[in-house]
């Protein structure tokens, strides 16, 4: 197997470390169903490469779990948590669901636009921030809730949204990280 | 207070580690099944409990099991339903993350049972740092023999796995995630055939839900019999209510079946009322997709006995004048509430989720989104009304899966019971909240 060292400048190939998981990943399905670990190799593939999946990246986990690209890119493109357009550094991505529109999304949602000058959707012109709208975390109980990365941040308040906005903004916060470790 | 099966000891600080959860007594039903019981007599444990499964259906879990095809020399599949995402249900969640050995020491119970040599537990991918505390759990279980070759001595193996999914509703339908779990969209499949003939794989599978597989190791340490005498009627048993929206305490409790709404909703033992002394609206007690009730037909079924905390008495009066228990998720609205902007973020949600298999959902949910969206915004007419009742008419019952009838059921339920604030809408040309 190829242990090409990862380098984003010029592919996604993954370093020794996380190739070791990928196999260890692969070994939990039976004899020929390595195509079981799609999903969670295409997460670990998106945050080793900016966040999102691009066709050099998907052909690459296409490679490693021998299917074909087309299969891949079919999945990839089913699951709201694969991007397959590039993302700013930092995703925040905000429940517009019943639950957290009872308990006041809609202004958490709108506080995150104005202070980044984007409309949901949109990423910032210096690359850092993007604002999604998600559907229900499943978090209700405290409601309005966000996710970053794979962290939740609950009982939002907009005071609440400035601490953790400049806490990110001073740590140059990345969301795509690999989320096995 | 009603006994806590699930949540007895979720307030005990390191519940995650295995020595704390040992020290508890924790895996003692494990020992017990795999020294005393066969895997059919741990079945029939499970079917005299009468546990229902509880990620919505309710569908007796024993008989669910006792349809696994154990004729085939194919391998077996016992797979946990952790997509926890219909909106308003976060009590699997709590589980996971708090006490994720009391799901393993149930995986291994329905496991030996089923007689599965390898399971999963499917977790939706949003819960990376809850699956992250379960994998750290099960290499405990792996490194204390309760997982792996031979546990415990008794000849029984097993290896158990976390699978994360990606994002997507429809994984939660059953053979939805079957089709993820093997590395593929989440489409559902047609049924029959059932998993527990041709489910992972091809092969016999049972699949249940995160709060149904925790409460086996109570139902074998103590007897199928003690957890049926708990509950009322066909509702047997606790349940997880994950209570949210316009009430003073929101959270999950574990409520004996039957308890009365009333006092589910107003006491300080649960939901300690509604917020800033407001007045209750509307209830949507089992999850997004199960019909909305105005205040009194929640609190009182139509012929004025009070409503329980139970399958039965909850769809008490059908769709007309009941709903369902579903998941357990618990929106409550006070007067401040705006129907049609609810229903409208609902009706986004199962349009975005919707797999696109089937023409009346694909095309049905965006539909009525559209004209709601429409009607909310001030452009609606009098006719959107009825166009609505008329598309959720047409989705409901004629798709693969369920999620055609929980996309439908908030839309028709509403306007049966809110009609008239739909027509508010419509008559001053914009939302009048």
């Amino acid at each position: 197997m190829n242990s090409t060292l990862k380098n984003t400048e010029t592919g996604p190939e993954f370093n020794r470390e996380t190739l070791d998981l990928v196999n260890k990943i692969i070994k939990r399905y039976p004899e020929g169903r390595q195509k079981s670990a799609l999903l969670p190799v295409l997460h670990i593939a998106q945050a080793e490469n900016q966040g999102w999946l691009s066709s050099e990246t998907m052909e690459y986990v296409a490679s490693l779990l021998d299917i074909q690209p087309i299969e891949v890119f079919e999945v990839a493109s089913f699951y709201s948590m694969f991007n397959l357009q590039p993302v700013g550094n930092c995703v925040i991505e905000v429940c517009q669901t019943g639950p957290c529109m009872l308990k006041g999304s809609e202004e958490i949602l709108a506080h995150f636009e104005n202070r980044l000058g984007i409309k949901a959707g949109e990423t910032t012109a210096d690359g850092k921030f993007t604002i999604k709208t998600v559907e229900c975390l499943a978090a209700c109980g405290n409601a309005p809730v966000l996710q970053v990365g794979t962290e939740y941040h609950e009982n939002l308040t907009t005071q609440k949204a400035d601490e953790l906005l400049d806490k990110w903004k001073a740590e140059n916060k990345i969301s795509h990280t690999n989320p096995y470790l | 207070m009603a006994e806590q099966i699930l949540l007895k000891n979720i307030d005990v600080p390191g519940l995650a580690s295995y020595e704390v959860y040992r020290k508890l007594g924790g895996y003692s039903s494990v020992e017990k099944a795999l020294k005393n019981y066969t895997p059919d007599q741990v079945t029939s444990e499970v079917t005299k409990s009468g546990l229902r499964g509880r990620g919505g259906a309710g569908f007796p879990a024993g008989m669910k099991w006792g349809f696994i095809d154990k004729k085939t020399n194919n391998p077996r599949y016992f797979v946990c339903n952790f997509d926890e995402s219909e909106p308003g249900t976060f009590k699997d969640r709590h589980i996971g993350q708090l006490n994720p050995h009391q799901l393993i020491e149930g995986m291994i119970l329905g496991s030996y049972a089923l007689g599965a040599r390898t399971s999963y537990i499917y977790i939706r991918g949003e819960l990376f740092y809850v699956l992250r505390i379960i994998e750290k759990a099960i290499a405990e279980a792996y490194k204390n023999g309760f997982l792996g070759e031979n546990i415990k001595g008794s000849g029984y193996s097993l290896d158990l796995y976390c699978q994360p999914g990606a994002g997507a509703y429809i994984c939660g339908e059953e053979t939805a995630l079957l089709e993820s779990l093997e590395g593929k969209r989440g489409n559902p499949r047609i049924k029959p055939p059932f998993p527990a003939v041709v489910g992972l794989y091809g092969c016999p599978t049972v699949v249940n839900n995160v709060e149904t597989i925790a409460a086996l190791p109570w139902i074998i340490n103590n007897g199928g019999e003690a957890y049926s005498a708990i509950g009322i009627g066909n509702s047997k048993g606790t349940k997880l209510i994950s209570a949210c929206g316009h009430i003073n305490k929101p959270g999950i409790y574990e409520i004996e079946l039957g308890l009365p709404v009333e006092e589910f909703i107003y006491s300080d033992e649960y939901c300690g009322g509604i917020r800033h002394d407001h007045t209750l609206k509307a209830v949507v007690a089992g999850g997004s997709s199960v019909p909305i009730l105005p205040a009194h037909l929640i609190l009182k079924t139509a012929e004025g006995k009070p409503r329980l905390m139970s399958y039965e008495s909850l769809s008490e009066g059908g769709f007309q004048s009941g709903t369902m228990l579903g998941s357990g998720g618990f929106i409550v609205m006070d007067e401040t509430t705006c129907i049609v902007k609810n229903l409208l973020t609902f009706a986004k949600f199962y349009h975005h989720e919707s797999c696109g298999q089937c023409s009346p959902c694909r095309e049905g949910t965006g539909w009525m989104e559209k004209i709601l969206h429409r009607i909310e915004s001030g452009h609606g007419t009098m006719k959107d009304i009825d166009l609505l009742v008329d598309i959720s008419k047409h989705i409901e019952g004629n798709t693969i899966c369920p999620l055609g009838d929980a996309a439908a059921w908030p839309v028709a339920s509403a306007i049966r019971h809110f009609r008239e604030e739909f027509e508010e809408h419509v008559k001053l040309q914009k939302c009048p909240f």
